[in-house]
């Protein structure tokens, strides 16, 4: 032959089947009929568990009540690392689908040869395995014969994606029953044989340094086992919950704290990111190749507060110590990461160290739930190897786990005679976005600063654009600009600790172009929908924006007080694509109506669960957009209340309406994230739609609409 | 140490301990009740709602003395999987939740809303649970839940 076609690149495994190739470690079978599948990932609020069951159910062609899922363990699940950025679907669920297809198709093989049917002929259904002349086994028959204790090939081929039963059903959570009839399944509701009580002492003021604690009080509490100290680490352990809170209000008394660390001004937030030591990144350039001529320029900054996490459950965890080994129960996104910094502050190797994932309430990213952990594991060591639950209070939970770091965002456009976009650049400052656990040479958690012998308090950092980017997610435009130059200033000190929460820096980045790109479009005189439609070339992305203005009825008739504002964006430029419209009232307080969403997340295993996470997310983002914002004085965080740090309630809560586009032929996407950014930028530019008043500076409270308006007038 | 006492989910009890310390203690530490969840413990967010005779209190707030000859209902109180409470059939039927820790909370609000007006609006729900937090953004979903359940009643 003379010429060779290129030969197609040999087939690769899924990224997490190829770092945990045993297909033992993913799924198991019992003779009894059931098959039990162990993910990495955890569940967390966002139904991640149903999804996988459905999609390992579909590719093995057995119902899904014959499906067992794990909760994840060090001990035995496969290392996904963090269950996090929207990706469980694309990884864990990736994984599993390929691993079941070919185990599929090694119980085929097996059936084959003792059926005397060829594998072609072979029908699998519910774990049946049949042939012509009416020749059956299953599964279950086999399952003692077949070893899974062998790696993954890349050459299993999954199904067809319209020969998929269950994958793109709105199949009920396994997990609801249970929550809904109280049974147990929260970290929180489970009590171990033996079990303590511990409570953690903290310091009000910023990393204030415990210098003095007299434990007298204290000790004559009834049930109280021991008090632990470790430079300014401290914290009591009891018989009883009660007994541990008493305990520690004693404590408190007894104990003196030098000055803590000072805290920025809240209420000139840009300023401040943008006086501090940086560390500059170019993120993305992009020359014209025939630049246009720039008329004017627009400049804009754009800031968004810190934001808390503020679940509805403080943090919580068990540890068990026993001789030099430990057992910790925790609801971390990610175990093995979690053990990894536990073996660092412990000083243990890592098998001394079992991690095992418990339900905690809802999670939107690096929350209090490693500190605890830690906290569990220290306080355990005093009891003898008695079990030791330790819950953060509300207080510590609001101020003392990180936070969603501030931002202040600063665009500039060059626009031409026509006022067209020839020129754009884009630059953020803010502290890092990412400080988990278990990716670096010392430990992220909060005991870990606070021991006699500290390890230093790490600094946040961003993740890779390759990885989504962290302050920088987001902030590549979609839209064809002919030129682009965008930066990201991280901040190298951290008065105040910020590491992982929902959508990084995307939330603040998207927030800024679609405001700005609002701006822009009204100056010309050009609908907003229209000229983001211009700019786009993606569509899918195209499809998203006309899917929510057509079901918006874009742009409804003129009311007085009432405005309409469109956002969109492709989460991470890389995930779902997401565009909304939303409908607010605005008078001295903004309140959000309607958010018509449109969302295309690929193939949607679970669309039912998928709405569900995209009305999550739209109303979170109403939340954070209305109300939120981490509020402090030179010495310490003041938020740390409901009444300090409101969320949106029921009554305030807008009405969401999501279409879904189902791709099936296109890559499962994580939902969790997708409607923030969009969200955000949406209401801003609804607000100006209805006032004329375009607020720049998140929250859009009363106070910062009136600041808007004065800056307008 | 005196006792109080009071009807636990229709059960007579007798509690020995501090009166002061509260409901939410004594349910959770001392009688290993896990459905009322503690979400702040000063009243504000109603993840430890239940039922004192026909209303829905904090329990977290509520120290065990007043109540003393009392009727409280938990979640546990309301229904089990063999014997669901139209609200728990309708929080599943509607997928109305997605962590779940506020719903313990959220369905003794909706409980209690449903006996004193067993036909609420939509308005008159969000009204009801308006002291409950949730944090994951199923509000429109358990609104829709509790019209669902309400509608269920009345078809009987």
């Amino acid at each position: 032959m003379n010429s060779q076609a290129p030969s197609p690149s040999p087939p690769k495994l899924p990224v997490s089947l190829a770092a945990n190739p045993k297909l033992s470690s993913w799924l198991r079978f019992s003779a009894e009929g059931q098959v039990t599948v162990s993910p990495g990932k955890v569940e967390i609020g966002q139904g991640i568990v149903t999804a996988l069951a459905q999609i390992a159910a579909d590719e093995l062609d057995v119902a899904l009540s014959r499906v067992q899922m794990v909760r994840t363990s060090t001990a035995a699940s496969p290392n996904e690392g963090v269950t996090s950025g929207s990706l469980s679907v694309q990884q864990s669920g990736r994984a599993l689908r390929h691993a079941c297809a070919e185990v599929r198709q090694i119980f085929l093989q097996l059936a084959s040869e003792r059926l005397g049917v060829e594998i072609d002929a072979l029908d699998v259904e519910d774990g049946t395995i049949s042939g012509p002349g009416n020749v059956r086994t299953s599964y279950w028959e086999l399952a003692d014969e077949v070893s899974l204790d062998r790696d993954a090939t890349p050459g299993a081929t999954p199904k067809l994606a319209t020969r998929r039963a269950l994958a793109g059903n709105s199949v009920q959570r396994i997990d609801i029953p249970d929550k809904v009839f109280a049974q147990p399944r929260f970290i929180h509701d489970q009590a171990l044989p033996g079990m303590l009580h511990g409570r953690m002492l903290r310091p009000d003021n910023a990393r204030a340094k415990l210098v003095d604690l007299n434990e007298d009080r204290a000790r004559t509490i009834a049930g109280l086992v021991a008090i632990v100290r470790d430079g300014s680490f401290a914290g009591v352990v009891s018989e009883t919950e009660h007994g541990a809170e008493a305990a520690l209000r004693a404590l408190r008394k007894g104990a003196t704290w030098a000055e803590g660390d000072p805290l920025p001004d809240e209420n000139d937030l840009a300023t401040f990111l943008k006086a501090q030591p940086l560390e500059s990144t170019t993120i993305d350039k992009k020359a014209a190749s025939s630049p246009g001529a720039g008329k004017r320029t627009l400049r804009r900054q754009y800031t968004r507060p810190y934001i808390a996490h503020a679940s509805i459950a403080p943090s919580c965890a068990m540890a068990q110590w026993s001789g030099d080994r430990v057992q910790v129960w925790t609801h971390s996104q990610g175990v093995y990461l979690l053990r990894a910094d536990l073996a660092l502050v412990l000083m243990l190797p890592v098998e001394n160290i079992t991690v095992e994932h418990m339900e905690g309430a809802g999670c939107y990213g690096h929350n209090a739930a490693d500190d605890v952990a830690l906290d569990a594991a220290l306080l355990a060591r005093a009891t003898s190897g008695r079990p030791v639950r330790v819950q953060w209070s509300r207080e510590g939970e609001m101020s003392d786990a990180p936070f969603g770091a501030a931002m202040a965002i600063e665009i500039e456009a060059n626009l031409d005679a026509e006022g067209e976009i020839v020129d754009w650049s884009h630059s953020i400052w803010s502290n890092g976005h990412a400080a988990r656990p278990g990716r670096a040479a010392q430990p992220a958690l909060l005991a870990a600063f606070e021991l006699a012998s500290p390890f230093p308090r790490m600094i946040s950092a961003n993740p890779p654009q390759a990885n989504g980017g962290g302050g920088d997610r987001n902030s590549i435009p979609l839209y064809d600009f002919p030129s682009w130059h965008i930066e990201s200033h991280r901040l190298k000190t951290m008065p105040i600790r910020t590491s992982a929460l929902r959508t990084l820096g995307a939330q603040g980045n998207v927030f800024a172009i679609e405001s700005f790109l609002d701006e822009i479009a009204t100056e010309r005189g050009e609908d907003p929908v229209a000229f983001r439609l211009r700019h786009l070339r993606d569509d899918r992305a195209k499809d998203v924006i006309r899917a929510a203005a057509k079901r918006a009825k874009w742009k409804p008739s003129r009311q007085p007080g009432i405005g309409h504002g469109i956002g969109f964006a492709r989460y991470k430029n890389t995930g779902a694509y997401c565009a909304v419209v939303a409908e607010i009232e605005g008078a001295e307080d903004i309140s959000v109506r309607k958010l018509t969403l449109a969302v295309d997340v690929g193939e949607a295993i679970n669309p039912d669960g998928v709405i569900n996470q995209i009305e999550g997310g739209a109303i979170q983002a109403t939340s954070w957009v209305l109300k939120e914002r981490v509020r402090f004085d030179r010495q310490r965080i003041t938020s740390t209340d409901w009444t300090e740090y409101p969320i949106l309630r029921f009554s305030e809560v807008p009405d969401v309406d999501v279409e879904l586009i189902q791709r099936v032929e296109a890559d499962p996407l994580g939902a969790g994230e997708a409607a923030h950014g969009p969200v955000t930028a949406a209401i801003a530019n609804a607000v100006f739609d209805a006032l004329g008043v375009r607020v720049r500076n998140l929250p859009i409270t009363r106070d910062n609409l009136i600041a808007a308006m004065e800056l307008t007038s | 140490m005196p006792s109080v006492r009071f009807r636990l989910n229709g059960v007579e009890i007798d509690v020995d301990a501090d009166p002061d310390r509260s409901l939410l203690d004594i349910l959770r530490g001392h009688l290993g009740m896990t459905g009322p969840h503690f979400g702040c413990g000063a009243g504000e967010c109603g993840a430890c709602n239940v039922l004192i005779g026909d209303r829905a209190v904090a329990a977290c707030d509520t120290p065990l003395w007043s109540a003393a000859d009392k009727d409280i209902t938990t979640i546990e109180g309301l229904g089990s999987a063999e014997q669901p409470h139209p609200l728990q059939r309708a929080f599943i039927a509607e997928q109305a939740l997605q962590c779940g820790y506020c719903v313990s909370g959220i369905l003794v609000s909706a409980a209690a809303l449903l006996k004193r007006n067993p036909a609420p609006s939509s308005k008159e729900v969000k009204e009801a649970l308006d002291g409950n937090l949730c944090r994951c953004g199923s509000h429109n979903r358990m609104v829709r839940a509790v019209l669902r359940a309400a509608d269920e009643v009345a078809a009987r």
